[in-house]
């Protein structure tokens, strides 16, 4: 199990690492995308079949698209006006992601978490009573977030009238 | 009868009003004028109904709590009193606006953005009230704060004038102030008695137990937790009800419109300071029978409240608009009611609070009235002549007038006035307050005169008041009510029928004796007679003739009359201390750096240099040029500071995880917990 | 090394990575998807102790399901704010946008 989980991690780390460091946004998108597919298989093998399908569902066939419509549409024009980014302020960055790497990993492997048998798979079913009974003014707000979340989008994304139209 | 668990209709429906304007389009203009008026006129009908309640059991204090959130061990509860006090508030609240409302409903007609105004409105109705019966010290910051927001809406609505705009920030930045100091007040509550609300079946912050307790902790140099958060608290209710030092932010926020002005600015808002000192009357006097405080509460609140009453009417004596003289008359009848909370005679002040609003409302829409009628002139220099063409609010604002002054027996202002001063007769701690409230009383009489011969007598010195006609029905009908109000409203606390007394305090008070006091009212009323008299003689006798005119004061002491009419120049000592104090902030800021960086080589040389130049300077440029140079200072004071912001949005974050990282090691290993 | 420390250290990983794609790399979409990985290292950390934990842990798997839909509504707000941020600047590096700067 441990052994298994570990090449997965592996499967799904590796992509993740690559997009955060190649210069091509494109590829980088895909390595995205493929670090997405790598953590739902992650998900299916701990257990939690639902959460893993609706993660890809959302992050592969949703943000995704997102995130390459964004990309083909901002296309960097021909001149930068700013200068290349410094070096230096790289090197703040991964020193403070280093601080908090290390902070994480020695907490975690110092740990002596108990080991416990895994607990029963939560059934398809459990699920949704869960989220239509105790969590049902929650579901409900989550879609309100996202139908704001969608006419927010629109909004800030679609073009300015020449006139001034209040709302669009 | 309303149960104290309904009591959140009261603020509920102006809130929902409010909810329902601002989603209405903005062609909409009728709807949220009609939303507004009906939910007020609901909230009066509830309010009415609760007062009736409250009234039938006055010592009870009717609470329905609950529990807002539930965060580790410690539970946060809000909740809803109903009591003589909080009823009656909300009653002359309710009341006093809609008659506002319906004002402006005419006053407002052609502006187009009325169905905000009348939003705006509603929303400050709404916190207005929940303020008023909050049971939670919590809540009721909530609703002061929201109430602020309001103010601001409404002092800055014609934001596209500069200097209404900039009237709307200063009153905000000043009263946060004041309330920096009530959110300490409430942190330190709540911390030394676990809870926020006022009144909890014994477990209240206002109720026996917890009030032994903050009297019993003592503090370094003799001072109680009482004492120390009655005194925060107070810092609240300084910045809100324009008292002294923070009194500069009421008459820039005549930049409103008039209605405004008499709603939140004379009647309602500023009345909120008074009305929070008022609720947390115990915890303020708590710390009275101490021999070791050095400073009561109590006597800091009467010692600010005096010098407030008498400033504000010095003040006013000097201003020829004719809105900001109003300004400085509340802001001196505010001072009036400290004085009186602070000699220990709430009730007097809830009194004058009530006849206060009445009056000043009156006068406040008298003097839109007149404003509409000449054009949005309000320089009393340049109106004049209006007593023959607006008869009807000349005699209302004579009334209200009267009622400022006192004019004894038959106004309201009278018999408030006389319990406030009977009260600071009988404090035995000093007589400041009794004096300031006599000299008050004469000043109040001569500006008051000096605002009615200049507006209203004589012949008119300008083009709005030459065209000048009576307003329409629609507004003079809210200035009859309210003339019949500042008359009548004081008949509820005579000293002959102490009803209003009675029932705010829930125990009987005896009537007084006839002659009892009865020298005191002599003396006052002869008082107001001089002021008249000598306000009739200046400028009633004969009435100025040109607009250009040297005021008759200042031809007889024009240095005196110059330092009055600038304000004794109160924003320009802000500017020049306060700016000082940044700049020298911003010197003492870079010596850390050269000296965190280059060493402790020059480190006494450049203190006493810092202290010499700020010496210097204080010395050389008085409080005159004192300005110009302190606002400079103040820009490259913020350009320092501002270098800071980078704009640079992924080096804030950086300063983030650092932060974050070194918090989680201090929690992780640093055995914090 | 038992599996929950996989999951745990996976989930460290990912969250650090995420974290570098946002304070070191210029292009804001690339930030924004950093952010994407940091939450999806805060569900990682939910499933696991969900699974692997002292039980009673099915709040966490709903959860999860809030933070991935709270998620996809933070990316279409994020890449909308990007493409308005094109429109005004022609670029979408972060540096680019500190008109608020003292």
């Amino acid at each position: 199990m441990t052994l298994l989980l570990a090449v997965l991690a592996l499967v799904c780390l590796v992509p993740a690492v690559a997009a955060v460091l190649v210069r091509n946004l494109i590829h980088s998108a895909l390595l995205f995308v493929l670090a997405w597919l790598g953590l739902a298989v992650f998900y299916l093998a701990v257990g939690a079949e639902f959460i893993a399908f609706a993660h890809a569902l959302v992050y592969v066939g949703g943000v995704s698209m997102v995130v390459l419509f964004a990309v083909l549409l901002t296309r960097p024009g021909r001149v930068d006006p700013l200068p290349p980014p410094s070096t230096q302020r790289a090197i703040g960055g991964v020193a403070a992601v280093a601080l908090v790497a290390s902070m994480l990993g020695s907490s975690i492997f110092w740990t002596r978490l108990p080991s416990m048998e895994p607990i029963p798979m939560v059934s398809l079913r459990r699920l949704g009573e869960l989220l239509a009974g105790p969590y049902l003014v929650a579901l409900l707000l989550v879609g309100l977030i996202l139908t704001v979340a969608l006419i927010g989008g629109l909004l800030l994304a679609a073009p300015r009238r020449p006139s001034e139209g209040g709302d669009a | 009868m309303l149960p104290a668990s309904q009591l959140w209709l009261i603020p509920a429906l102006p809130l929902v009003a409010a909810a329902i304007g601002a989603a209405a389009p903005r062609t909409a203009r009728r709807l949220p004028v009609f939303l507004a008026l009906a939910a007020i006129t609901g909230s009066l009908l509830l309010s009415v109904v609760a007062l009736v309640g409250a009234l039938a059991a006055p010592a009870a204090k009717l609470t329905a709590n609950f529990t807002w959130f539930v965060a580790g061990s410690t539970a946060v509860r809000l909740g809803w009193l109903l009591d003589p006090l909080g009823a009656l508030m909300s009653v002359m609240v309710c009341a006093v606006s809609v008659l506002v409302f319906i004002f402006s409903i005419a006053y407002l007609r052609a502006d187009p953005r009325l169905g905000r105004f009348f939003t705006c409105l509603s929303l400050f109705v709404a916190a207005m009230l929940g303020l008023l019966v909050a049971n939670s010290l919590l809540l009721l910051l909530l609703c002061w704060e929201l109430v602020g927001l309001a103010s601001y809406l409404l002092i800055g609505f014609w934001f596209d004038r500069p200097s209404a705009a900039a009237a709307a920030k200063k009153a905000f930045v000043i009263t946060r102030l004041g309330d920096l100091g009530f959110l300490l007040g409430l942190l330190w509550l709540f911390q030394a008695t676990g809870s926020s609300l006022f009144y909890d079946g014994g477990a209240g912050v206002l109720e026996a137990g917890a009030l032994e307790r903050l009297a019993a902790t003592v503090l370094p140099g003799g001072w109680t937790a009482a004492t120390g958060i009655g005194l925060l608290l107070f810092a609240g209710a300084v910045g809100k009800s324009g008292q002294f030092p923070l009194h500069v932010w009421l008459p820039d926020a005549m930049e409103g419109p008039t209605p405004v002005s008499a709603l939140i600015h004379a009647a309602t808002m500023v009345a909120a300071g008074v009305f929070l000192v008022a609720r947390v009357f115990p915890l303020m006097a708590a710390d009275q029978g101490l021999a070791a405080v050095p400073v009561h509460a109590l006597t800091a609140v009467a010692v600010v409240g005096s010098i407030t009453a008498l400033l504000g009417a010095v003040l006013a004596v000097a201003q020829t608009d004719m809105k900001r003289v109003l300004a400085y008359s509340t802001v001196s009848q505010l001072g009036y009611m400290m004085l009186a909370v602070g000699v220990g005679a709430w009730v007097a002040a809830v009194f004058h609070l009530i006849t206060h609003a009445c009056f000043k409302a009156l006068l406040f829409l008298g003097s839109g009235s007149v404003i509409h009628a000449a054009h949005h002139e309000q320089d009393s220099r340049r109106l004049g002549g209006l007593a023959g063409r607006m008869r009807f609010t000349y005699v209302t604002f004579l009334l209200g007038t009267g009622a400022l002054v006192g004019l004894p027996l038959v106004f309201s202002g009278f018999w408030s006035k006389e319990a406030i001063l009977h009260a600071a007769e009988l404090w035995p701690v000093s007589h400041l307050p009794f004096v300031a409230g006599l000299t008050g009383v004469v000043l109040t009489a001569f500006y008051m005169t000096r605002l009615v011969c200049e507006t209203f007598l004589g012949r008119p010195r300008g083009e709005g008041a030459e065209h000048a006609h009576e307003s329409p029905r629609v507004m003079t009908l809210p200035l009859a009510v309210l003339a019949v109000a500042s008359v009548a409203a004081g008949w509820i606390g005579t000293p002959a029928w102490p009803w209003l007394q009675s029932r705010l305090t829930g125990a009987p008070v005896a009537a007084q004796a006839w002659s009892d006091g009865l020298g005191l009212m002599l003396f006052s009323t002869v008082l107001v007679g001089v002021g008249i008299a000598a306000g009739w003689w200046m400028y009633g006798r004969r009435p100025r003739v040109d607009a250009r005119a040297l005021d008759p004061l200042a031809q007889r002491w024009p240095r005196v009359f110059a330092a009055l009419a600038a304000r004794l120049w109160f924003d320009e000592l802000y500017a020049a201390t306060l700016g000082r104090l940044l700049r020298g902030a911003a010197a003492l800021a870079a010596w850390l750096e050269r000296w965190v960086w280059g060493g402790v080589v020059g480190l006494t040389g450049r203190v006493a240099e810092t202290t010499g130049e700020v010496n210097r300077a204080i010395d050389e440029d008085g409080l005159n040029t004192g300005f110009d140079r302190a606002s400079d200072g103040l820009r490259r004071t913020a350009q320092q500071y501002s270098r800071a912001q980078t704009g640079d949005v992924q080096g804030y974050l950086r300063a983030v995880v650092v932060g974050l990282a070194v918090l989680a090691l201090l929690l992780i290993w640093g055995g914090v917990r | 090394m038992s599996p929950l420390h996989v999951c745990l250290a996976l989930s460290a990983a990912l969250f650090c990575t995420g974290l570098v794609a946002v304070l070191v790399r210029g292009n804001a979409i690339l930030v924004l998807l950093g952010v994407e990985l940091m939450l999806n290292a805060a569900n990682l950390n939910f499933i696991a102790f969900w699974r692997f934990g002292p039980g009673g842990g099915e709040v966490g798997l709903v959860f999860v399901l809030f933070s991935i839909a709270v998620a996809a509504a933070e990316a279409a707000v994020g890449m909308a704010l990007v493409i308005a941020v094109h429109r005004h600047l022609r670029t979408i590096r972060v540096a680019a946008a500190n008109r608020l700067k003292g």
